[in-house]
């Protein structure tokens, strides 16, 4: 995969988290945290699932993120990604203790391993109306 | 635990499972239909009979599936339910229906879950759209979390997130790799003797399956289930009701079912499914162990399934699943039975109804009426569904009356 890859798919964004793909948009990670239980939300919600309070605020993180687990695959998952073959899917875990899905740049070469330390890359999109967080070994 | 009044299996019907189907089309109305019928008949029931219902999903109706069903049938009930649980609707519907019994509510309950394809639609604006062929459990619904969050990325359907449970499982507790085709192998034996199976006569080797394509790493092509049509149906009936019925009646002694996430990125942990929980429910539940298990009929959408279900359904402790199957044999004159029928990965998958065969199989064993792969001396069998990515379980003690 290059420097100039551009995702096949865009999120279907919703108001609720409009802030988060905005920060990706200027290459910056922002993730919601409850002023009540301090507990760190993904994907935006209007409420915490830990204790439902409604009061969240959106706090820049650093994308930091360990290697949850992977697939490399051969084959496309679906059509619209047939561009993209071979891909690596990923699950990552970030700093704040958040799971997200993702793909993962730049590891020709690299032996990929559980809790491997990654860091944040910004993929836009083909339409051009949105910026995915793909990560790359750090 | 529990009551007295047991609900049991008197009778089902299982259509052949096929890869190209190039019968009659039909719609889910009229198989259903046509599998009520078949099932009341191998149960010694009559329409009249039923007072109960459990339906999954149908392509003719979005809203009020039961109802439909119901006036299409031309029976009143008494005990209607619509279950939505993936892979595991079919086990989910039976405890439903056992449960609905054990209270009193009704005495004979039908669950059928239609797989054929139905008839062409001329009207283009009411086919699905394109991408429902390649989204799978995944919906990409406006709002929807994975239209969002894991689509754009290319993680959907299933294919990816068992892959990457199987990886995750691997980082921590090493390669099993071989303890999965084994799986895969040694359940194509058992298909080849099952002459409803699309794989009927046609076993493959741990070898062949080690050898076929990889898919997604490290999960290859002869470990995942292959798309069929089919289609199967249940009916459950009281102890008074299970008298009229010709063969032995399998009460459904315990029953469990767990739902944690839709889609695994967000599991608490990726190696330990829903099945725990949901086993544990099922065993407490009829007052049994794992050890006194004789037949496992187990949901084997990836072999990857069969192996975490044999670890957190207590049969060996977490990691020790490639070992635990390396020292048995799963066919039917085996030490440690399991899927006997061939599972999905030698039956093929006949859309929902692929989750009613597992329990079919482990009632058919149960009831004696397994012909040249009947397993002796059985009394006891655990049967669980799986649905989406591991996302909901359900597991069923089934024990012969």
């Amino acid at each position: 995969m290059t420097e100039t890859l551009l995702a096949p798919l865009a999120p279907k964004m919703t108001p609720t988290s409009t802030p988060f793909w905005a920060a990706l948009g200027e290459g910056r990670v922002v993730l919601q945290q409850c002023d009540g239980c301090e507990a760190w939300v993904f994907y935006p919600r209007p409420r915490c699932p830990h204790c439902l309070s409604p009061a969240l605020s959106w706090k820049p993180v650093s994308g930091r993120a360990t290697l949850t687990t992977w697939t490399h695959c051969p084959r496309p998952t679906a059509p619209p990604f047939t561009g993209l073959a071979p891909q690596t899917l990923a699950v990552v875990t970030l700093e704040e203790g958040v799971r997200m899905s993702t793909f993962l740049l730049e590891t020709a070469g690299r032996t990929l391993e559980l809790g491997m330390a990654l860091s944040p890359r910004f993929v836009p999109t083909e339409d051009g109306t949105a910026t995915l967080l793909a990560f790359a070994p750090a | 635990m529990g009551t007295q009044r047991k609900g049991a299996i008197v009778g089902y019907a299982e259509w052949p499972t096929v890869r190209r189907y190039d019968g009659p089309r039909r719609f889910m109305l009229e198989q259903w239909m046509d599998l009520a019928a078949e099932a009341l008949a191998d149960a010694g029931l009559a329409l009249e009979d039923v007072d109960g219902l459990v339906c999954g999903t149908l392509r003719e109706a979005n809203m009020f599936v039961p109802a439909t069903v119901v006036e299409y049938l031309g029976q009143p009930v008494k005990f209607a339910e619509f279950v939505d649980l993936g892979g595991a609707t079919g086990t989910g519907m039976l405890w439903r229906a056992a449960a609905a019994i054990e209270l009193g509510l009704c005495d004979v309950v039908l669950c059928a879950l239609p797989g054929l394809p139905i008839p062409s639609n001329p009207d283009p604006r009411d086919r699905p759209p394109p991408e429902a062929r390649w989204l799978g459990s995944t919906s990409n619904a406006w709002g929807s979390p994975q239209a969002e969050f894991e689509v754009p990325f290319g993680n959907v359907a299933q294919n990816a997130g068992y892959a990457m449970i199987a990886a995750h499982y691997e980082a921590r507790f090493g390669s099993c790799e071989r303890a999965r085709a084994q799986i895969s192998a040694q359940q194509r034996a058992s298909a080849a003797l099952n002459p409803l199976a699309a794989f009927y006569e046609k076993p493959v080797s741990l070898d062949e399956v080690l050898a076929s394509p990889m898919i997604a790493e490290p999960l290859r092509l002869l470990e995942i289930v292959m798309p069929c049509a089919g289609g199967a149906a249940v009916v459950l009936a009281s102890p008074e009701k299970a008298k009229q019925s010709p063969h032995r009646p399998v009460q459904i002694t315990g029953y469990g079912e767990s739902l944690t996430i839709k889609t695994p990125t967000f599991a608490d942990d990726l190696a330990v499914t829903p099945v725990a929980a949901a086993a544990a429910t099922a065993f407490a539940r009829a007052g049994t162990t794992p050890a006194a298990m004789d037949l496992l009929a187990l949901y084997d959408c990836y072999t990857i399934t069969v192996l975490l279900t044999l670890e957190d359904a207590g049969f060996c402790p977490k990691g020790a699943g490639a070992a635990f199957l390396a020292e048995r044999n799963l066919a039917f004159d085996g030490d440690f039975p399991v899927n006997t029928h061939g599972g999905q990965l030698g039956v093929g998958q006949p859309g929902l109804a692929g989750g009613l065969l597992q329990p079919i199989e482990a009632a058919r064993q149960l009831m004696g009426r397994a012909g040249p792969r009947q397993v002796r001396d059985l009394n006891r069998a655990l049967v669980t569904g799986t649905g989406g990515v591991m996302s909901e379980q359900v597991a069923l003690i089934l024990e012969g009356a």
